[in-house]
């Protein structure tokens, strides 16, 4: 049995401690909105945060959460989850969308660590984010408007 | 894709689709018999052809509560097929966009079918999804609007011409207003108009605004929005997938023993396309998977790699050409008087669609035999056809639910269902009432199959001594997409129009052109691949027409403009991207431009990128000036989306992407071997829309094939040689 904070609530899972992360949301909480795209931290479609941190759950493991606060697409909240959520919409930035939430997890923990990124701080942050629908362009414009909406 | 000389200005719905699109509209009015929300995910499969009469299959539903359900033909995979459709149903009903839903319709070829294909299919490709319902949908709901005016009029005793509907509300002076959902029913009752005008362009509000923003966004960015993979129902399973390591090889014996004693693991299925590991979730799958042990009788398998099909190829490419697409004047007569001749040979790589999600769908069978399937159905009613040979019943029993997915790019209109075959054989092994949902990992997708083809081109151009080019010769070797498939009709004279596309009918004015195709015989599975035959032929022909200016001593866009007196909406587009990118005018150190000019599926782009060259491969794409000419643009901001999108898609492509076999054996499995575009390569677009009064044309695939040789031009401006051999990085400096 492993305790850890689920989107702000006390969890516990009794599941396999070598599943990963991703398939215990999805599968047994049923959470969806994070995603499976490549189950080797290569795609970033399944990134939540972990401590603040993103983290893809694809690569950890059930039993390495005992204790940590996690937060999923559908928990994201507060001010900078709220602006860039709104932002990705207002800039039409998704045209499939399947990568979306872990683009958007990915660029909530940069701009809570760096309010104002430039575009390198934004490549080395996104990078790991893979959008076969290329909306690149999109996401650094989405996190540029982010960050100024934040900053006003 | 299917078909992809269209003309759109001859799309237009019978008399009788029309007819039938009415009656249909008039139906949705009649909602409260409808219970969409029993429905997973929202997908509504209507009754079989027999039934096109019936009132229950639609174009546009009213629900009691003003929901606008709108019933898509078109598959939506991110291109932003559905909200299109919406934009040309709301321009015309006048509704609430808060209201509205778009959902996927299927089972019905006489409501569905796709108009740029005659209407005979119900499918998505080729960019044919605003060609195909630029009126039909319009139309839909211009009628629908009518009956609810009418209806307003009849309640309210006053003149027809007395009332406004404005933002989903039906109004009559200060004092009379009701809502959309108020009036269906009694709308309803009404007679379906026999023709409804639609609004002037003058009029129009929806159609063209720059403003207007996607209403399905919000959902794709708090993660709400649901795919396939995200289906849920009672008692749902979850199967993996085992397939041959080789192409052609199939299960001869197979042990399951230590995979069924897992907790978890229900049931271990072959299927005719491998072998089913089913449990109760995807953790418990994959364990099931590696604890299974497969014996494969590979004597049928494809057994060579690629560096032996493309050393055939390049033989091949030199010998005598099997078919012929196109012979103007006499290409070999004027190649040998010609005063200057350039030539070389092309090599392309095979390539993966790897849409983020990985390949799935989900199948249930009822009590009654009949097949419920949810997933990316692009092509709806051969996977109906499909699903009912492989559960042994008739396509009427087979209902499919048409979801959204995350990508697709083509893979998903696969002439075989492969998907369609694993979901319903794995839910017909289960038995009745035991759902499953078939998730390949993307392992099984990149090894999977169905890729863009490898080809070899042979190219000879010939100038004359006033640097005119007199004559261009192509000599294509590769598979046909076409053949084999149910689509193997359309090879004519042994040409497959999707292997030479882009180069048979380059635009070009010169006045000796021979295109030859050698189809070739190579048990690897293929497909159509985001703008088909234009992803080799563009780069074929727009590298070798500057290989030719250059050769010329004439300036590429001067050249090429020289050629294209008789296609003024191709110059159109070169002029424009030529002038924004500000051409001719100097660039800083180590800075170079490209410029490449490609009409696909009657939508026409020209690219200028800018690079920036560092010497050896190290190179960036810095800008691209995009110029599009897709007739009357319906959605300004999703055309520019879908020209980013393209032109990273097809960067990615051309820099790095490669998949490879040895010894029959796919050489990449993941992200991390096959690499598409990440955001640190990504360029500035900007994109610039041609004002036009045509028929609206698609944009998902035509933004694709111009990148590739512009980056390749500039690159030639940088180093002074064409890459021919792709992809580029690594064989740039090779």
């Amino acid at each position: 049995m492993v305790a850890f904070t689920l989107n702000g609530e006390a969890r516990s899972l009794d599941a396999d401690p070598q599943m990963p992360l991703l398939w215990a949301i999805r599968d047994i909480v049923g959470l969806t909105g994070t995603k499976f795209g490549c189950g080797m931290a290569q795609c970033g479609a399944c990134t939540v945060h972990i401590d603040g941190v993103a983290t893809r759950s694809c690569q950890t493991m059930v039993g390495d959460i005992e204790g940590a606060s996690i937060t999923t697409i559908e928990g994201l909240a507060g001010k900078v989850g709220e602006t860039v959520q709104a932002v990705w919409a207002d800039l039409d930035v998704p045209q499939c969308g399947y990568c979306q939430s872990g683009q958007i997890m990915s660029a909530t923990a940069l701009l809570a660590e760096t309010p104002k990124p430039n575009d390198d701080d934004i490549d080395a942050a996104m990078s790991g984010n893979l959008c076969r629908c290329a909306t690149y362009q999109r996401i650094r414009a989405a996190i540029h408007e982010a960050a100024h909406r934040l900053e006003a | 894709m299917l078909q992809s000389r269209i003309d759109p200005s001859s799309v237009r719905p019978s008399r009788r689709q029309f007819l039938l699109g009415t009656a249909a509209a008039a139906a949705g009015l009649a909602v409260g018999y409808r219970l969409l929300a029993a429905e997973p995910a929202g997908a509504q499969p209507a009754p079989a052809a027999a039934d096109a009469g019936n009132p229950f299959q639609t174009y546009v539903e009213i629900t009691p509560e003003s929901r606008i359900v709108i019933r898509s033909s078109q598959f939506e995979m991110g291109q932003g097929s559905y909200f299109g459709i919406a934009t040309l149903v709301m321009e015309e009903l006048d509704g609430d966009w808060k209201q509205v839903d778009v959902v996927g319709g299927s089972g019905n070829p006489a409501l569905y079918g796709n108009l740029a294909w005659g209407g005979v299919a119900q499918g998505t490709g080729g960019s044919t999804s605003m060609t195909s319902s630029w009126e039909r949908y319009r139309k839909a709901g211009a009628a629908a609007r009518a009956m609810l005016v009418a209806a307003a009029a009849k309640q309210w005793n006053v003149p027809e011409a007395e009332i406004a509907v404005a933002a989903g509300v039906v109004s009559h002076g200060s004092d009379k207003r009701a809502s959309f959902g108020e009036l269906a029913a009694a709308a309803a009752e009404l007679p379906a108009p026999q023709d409804v005008p639609l609004k002037s362009r003058d009029k129009w509000t929806q159609i063209g605004s720059d403003t207007l923003k996607r209403y399905d966004s919000p959902g794709k960015a708090n993660g709400t929005q649901p795919y396939t993979i995200d289906v849920k129902m009672d008692g749902l399973l979850t199967a993996v997938m085992i397939h041959p390591p080789k192409f052609g090889a199939t299960v001869k014996s197979f042990d399951a023993g230590k995979a069924k004693a897992l907790d978890g693991v229900v049931e271990v299925v072959e299927t005719p396309r491998g072998i089913a590991v089913v449990a109760t979730n995807m953790w418990t799958a994959l364990r099931g998977r590696d604890a299974v042990t497969v014996e494969w009788d590979e004597s049928k398998a494809e057994t060579r790699g690629t560096a032996e099909i493309m050393a055939e190829y390049n033989r091949l490419a030199d010998g005598p050409p099997a078919a012929s697409a196109r012979d103007d004047g006499d290409a070999a007569a004027a190649l040998a008087s010609a005063a200057k001749v350039v030539e070389g040979h092309y090599e392309f790589p095979y390539l993966v669609h790897a849409s983020i999600e990985p390949l799935n769908a989900v199948a249930r069978i009822g009590e009654d035999g009949s097949v419920d399937i949810w997933g990316g159905h692009q092509m709806p009613d051969l996977y109906q056809a499909i699903a009912a040979q492989v559960a042994g019943t008739t396509p009427d029993k087979i209902r499919l639910h048409v979801l959204k997915t995350g990508g697709s790019f083509g893979r998903r209109a696969v002439s075989d269902g492969d998907l369609i075959v694993e979901s319903v054989a794995v839910a017909k092994a289960l038995g009745p009432g035991r759902p499953v949902k078939v998730q390949w990992t993307r392992e099984n997708d990149m090894r999977g199959g169905r890729y863009r083809p490898a080809y070899v081109h042979a190219v000879r151009g010939g100038l004359d001594k006033d640097g005119k080019l007199v004559a261009l010769s192509d000599h294509i070797v590769g598979q046909s997409i076409l053949g084999g498939s149910p689509f193997a009709a359309m090879v004519e004279n042994g040409v497959d129009a999707t292997s030479v596309e882009g180069a048979s009918n380059l635009p070009y004015a010169i006045p000796n052109v021979k295109v030859d195709l050698t189809t070739t015989d190579v048990n690897i599975p293929v497909l159509w691949w985001r703008s088909v035959g234009s992803t080799h032929t563009a780069y074929v022909i727009e590298t070798f027409v500057d290989d030719l200016a250059a050769a010329a001593g004439r300036d590429p866009v001067e050249f090429r403009l020289s050629m294209l007196d008789a296609h003024p909406r191709h110059a159109g587009v070169l002029r424009l991207a030529a002038e924004k990118a500000g051409w001719g005018t100097p660039l800083p150190e180590g800075r170079f431009r490209g410029v490449a000019l490609h009409e696909s599926f009657a939508t026409y782009v020209a690219q200028v990128v800018e690079i920036a060259y560092r010497g050896g491969n190290d190179f960036t794409v810095e800008r691209v000036v995009c110029a599009v000419d897709c007739g009357i643009a319906i959605n300004p901001d999703q055309i520019r989306a879908q020209m980013e999108g393209g032109v990273g898609f097809g960067l990615g492509a051309i820099l790095q992407e490669e998949l490879t076999l040895t010894g029959g054996v796919v050489d990449q499995e993941n992200y991390d071997t096959y690499t598409p575009l990440r955001i640190d390569q990504m360029p500035k677009v900007e994109v610039h829309i041609v004002a036009s009064d045509e028929p609206p044309t698609g944009v998902g695939e035509p933004g694709v094939p111009p990148i590739g040789p512009a980056v390749a031009n500039a690159l030639r401006a940088a180093t002074g040689r064409t890459v021919r051999k792709l992809p580029i990085v690594k064989n740039l400096s090779a």
